[in-house]
């Protein structure tokens, strides 16, 4: 039996798995099901179960009593979770089966209301918008400042956040990117303090962060700086399968009892114990090896670092990008890599590394991509990226690449993002919309960050950069018309 | 008591030596390093399981990875050879009085270390001054020149584990990149016969094919390899395998072979004609 070896040190609570253990001892029992789902086992769909193994179908069950329930935990869901939040140094924490979104949706419902409004910056991802949708509150947006010479978009500072907290003193949170996809994190403990002492709940999008609350020498955790909510993506760097994710919180603003309810708002009833099971094993993962594993993914990225810079032409930035105000820290575990020396832009080496040499990388963007340094990597692998670099350089280089020179494209927001969305809408051709208010998004995904969103006027900036990331290559989405030929704008 | 080494080719067909004692059963930080003695083959290294050379045939592979690309370039005068730890590549081009400089880069220094005490036969030119030791990923060596070699030698395992990135479109676009306007670059191919080795070997031969201007195949027999039909792929910038052949000039050179020799060069081109078929839908 599997079991036997592991979670035998009691000594440490964050060995055992309750969850885990409750499958195993389900799958052992052998129960005769006569309840849903219809595969009963496995055995309903002999080519699911070639496909994806017969062990994995045994144990995708729905909830039943020896397996608690995750709408109402009260045996083994309940004991997870308070072990992920041990884990993560947080007073309660929810499994959440519908991706980092419905975390982010749930922690924003949760402290807002109708017509409230929240401070957030624009890099934020759409999932944090849509939640205003849903719940008719207003975005007081910062601007979290353009790289120069790599045009990522970076952290709010901590004196943008104070002007805007003192120009919106009725905000009800703010909302806090730690890190942004590229590995930018803010001063999240002064944000988190000025927050608290106007009396606002700090909400962290921790999606690209999980690690950061086990390895060494990373930046702060959400819940280490004193925010109230974290929504964690544990399936990106902490192992879990994809969808699966958590959120952590503390007490003092925030009562647990009602971000149950809001989560059961819009959670499935039936919760996927395969995604459920996920999560408790990757958290005992992370508390027992999670130094050693991120220890090992941070000389790894060093390593590709050095090796990418060594090429010439790219640039993997680090650590010496902090510049103490939109950039008060940086994870190093991410391989972001500035493509615009070599005369390429992002999104075209991430295409031909996909397509020429088998690579599937993160993303890529006008100047940059971001390669994915995880514990799941080899050496061979990361020999494999940077040799294809050189070959890409050597095959496909060309001088210098000019990135469009943008600044910071301020969003003006002429109504809510609900009203918006609910507005009656008529539909114009992209080209001639400027001076409209969009009633739908507008991204380049990935990051799935908007350019526009629902409420909001379409500038000549906006458009030109659309057109630009359209020209270049990116996939760029959000409008009905999915050949973006067409938006919809309010009547 | 019997005790027999055995590989699977393919799930479903064995290939058996019976053993005589285990010689060496140790784990390097990359692989399983075994040496076992047998009656038949005398001693023979296997690295996770899958079998390296013998002591007796190990000179087809040898002679015929290091030889082919020599007569077509006996001026040949930097090498590098990928691989082969097991020295056997470098003690064939040792062999050559005008081969000034060769780099063996070998991910894995265990299995020369073990190769050195227990196949003296084929590690006994390692230690020649012309000869330099590396112990890193040859992907990762290699990328760092340009028209550096003459000839690249990739002796290699197979592309499943440590062997994989010496398979790939980028690490042959770098050798293309570390080789002289006349480079030539060989490397052991597979062979033709069972599903997962041809479809590697096609695969292989498809992206070569992509970057050199000239990309042939060669055989050779060699029985203990799956299928006893083993590849080797020819690719060049300049120098064609046929009629670049200087068969006066290595003739003169006077070596000792016991498989090679100028007749069979050519004849090792002429391939069957289902490898034929399978190499002309490598796409």
């Amino acid at each position: 039996m599997i079991m036997k070896n592991i979670g035998n040190d009691h000594a440490n609570p964050q060995n055992s798995a309750p969850l885990y253990e409750a499958l195993a001892r389900y799958r052992a029992d052998r129960i005769v099901p006569f309840d849903v789902p219809g595969h009963k086992q496995g055995r309903g769909a002999p080519e699911l179960a070639e496909f994806l193994g017969s062990q994995c179908l045994s144990v995708d069950v729905n909830s039943m009593k020896p397996l608690d329930n995750l709408s109402h935990p009260t045996s083994v869901i309940k004991e997870a979770e308070s072990l992920a939040a041990s884990a993560f140094g947080a007073d309660s924490a929810f499994f959440m089966v519908g991706g980092t979104t419905s975390a982010v949706q749930a922690m924003i419902m949760s402290v807002c209301r109708s017509g409230d409004s929240i401070i957030i910056p624009r890099n934020v991802h759409k999932s944090a918008i849509n939640a205003m949708i849903l719940c008719g509150v207003n975005p007081v947006y910062v601007d979290p400042g353009i790289h120069p010479d790599l045009g990522i978009s970076l952290g709010m500072a901590a004196c943008d956040v104070s002007s805007a907290i003192r120009n919106n003193p009725g905000a009800k949170a703010v909302f806090v990117n730690n890190p942004t996809y590229y590995g930018i994190c803010p001063d999240l403990t002064r944000i988190a303090d000025m927050a608290h002492s106007a009396g606002m709940a700090v909400l962290a999008d921790e999606a690209h962060g999980t690690h950061f609350y086990f390895g060494d020498g990373l930046p702060i955790s959400a819940m280490a700086a004193g925010a109230d909510m974290s929504s964690i993506s544990m399936h990106k760097t902490g192992g879990s399968l994809t969808q699966s994710s958590l959120l952590v919180m503390k007490r003092d603003k925030v009562d647990p009892g009602y971000v149950r309810t809001i989560i059961n708002l819009t959670q499935t009833t039936s919760a996927s114990y395969l995604l459920m099971s996920s999560l408790d094993i990757a958290r005992r993962a992370l508390s027992t090896r999670g130094l050693e594993m991120f220890g090992k993914v941070c000389e790894m990225a060093e390593y590709a670092r050095s090796e990418v810079n060594g090429i010439g032409g790219y640039y993997a930035f680090s650590g010496e990008i902090i510049n103490g105000g939109n950039i008060a820290d940086f994870d190093v575990t991410k391989l972001s890599v500035n493509t615009l020396g070599v005369g390429l832009a992002g999104i075209e080496v991430y295409d031909i590394l996909r397509d020429d040499y088998g690579i599937q990388i993160e993303f890529g963007d006008m100047g940059n991509l971001l390669a994915i340094i995880s514990v799941g990597d080899t050496r061979y692998n990361l020999e494999r990226l940077v040799s294809s670099l050189y070959e890409i350089k050597r095959l496909r280089g060309r001088d210098g690449l000019g990135l469009m020179d943008h600044e910071y494209i301020p969003p003006v927001v002429k109504i809510s993002p609900q009203e918006a969305f609910y507005s009656p809408r008529r539909v114009v051709p992209l080209s001639s919309s400027v001076g409209e208010i969009s009633s739908e998004f507008v991204m380049c995904y990935p990051p799935g960050i908007p350019i526009l969103a629902p409420g909001e006027l379409v500038t000549r900036e906006a458009l030109d950069y659309i057109l630009y990331a359209l020209e270049r290559g990116c996939l760029v989405m959000g409008p009905q018309d999915m050949t973006l030929q067409n938006l919809n704008v309010v009547k | 008591m019997e005790l027999w080494y055995t590989e699977e080719h393919t799930p479903t067909v064995r290939f058996s030596i019976k053993v005589k004692n285990q010689i060496v059963n140790i784990r390097s930080q990359f692989q399983q390093i075994s040496v076992f003695d047998s009656e038949e083959f005398g001693r023979f290294l296997t690295l996770d399981g899958l079998m390296m050379l013998t002591e007796r045939d190990e000179f087809i592979y040898h002679e015929m990875i290091v030889h082919v690309p020599m007569a077509v370039n006996p001026s040949a005068r930097r090498a590098l050879v990928i691989g082969g730890g097991d020295g056997g590549t470098v003690r064939e081009l040792a062999r050559y009085s005008g081969i000034e400089h060769i780099d063996m880069v070998d991910i894995d220094e265990m299995v020369v270390n073990v190769c050195r005490e227990h196949f003296p036969g084929t590690s006994c030119r390692l230690d020649d001054g012309r000869v330099h030791l590396h112990f890193e990923d040859g992907l990762r060596f290699v990328r760092r020149f340009e028209n550096a070699y003459d000839l690249i030698i990739v002796d290699s395992t197979d592309p499943f584990g440590p062997g994989e990135g010496l398979f790939t479109r980028e690490f042959y676009g770098n050798c293309f990149k570390a080789l002289s306007p006349d480079g030539i670059l060989v490397n052991q191919h597979e062979n033709p016969y069972y599903d997962s080795y041809s479809h590697a070997m096609r695969r292989a031969h498809r992206r070569i094919r992509e970057i050199f201007p000239i990309c042939r195949v060669y055989q050779a027999h060699i029985p203990t390899y799956p299928s006893g039909h083993w590849l080797f792929g020819f690719a060049s910038k300049k120098r064609d395998p046929l009629s670049d052949l200087d068969s006066a000039a290595w003739e003169s050179l006077k070596l000792t072979t016991r498989y090679y020799n100028s007749d069979l060069h050519s004849g090792s081109f002429m391939l069957p004609n289902y490898v034929i078929e399978q190499l002309e839908d490598a796409g």
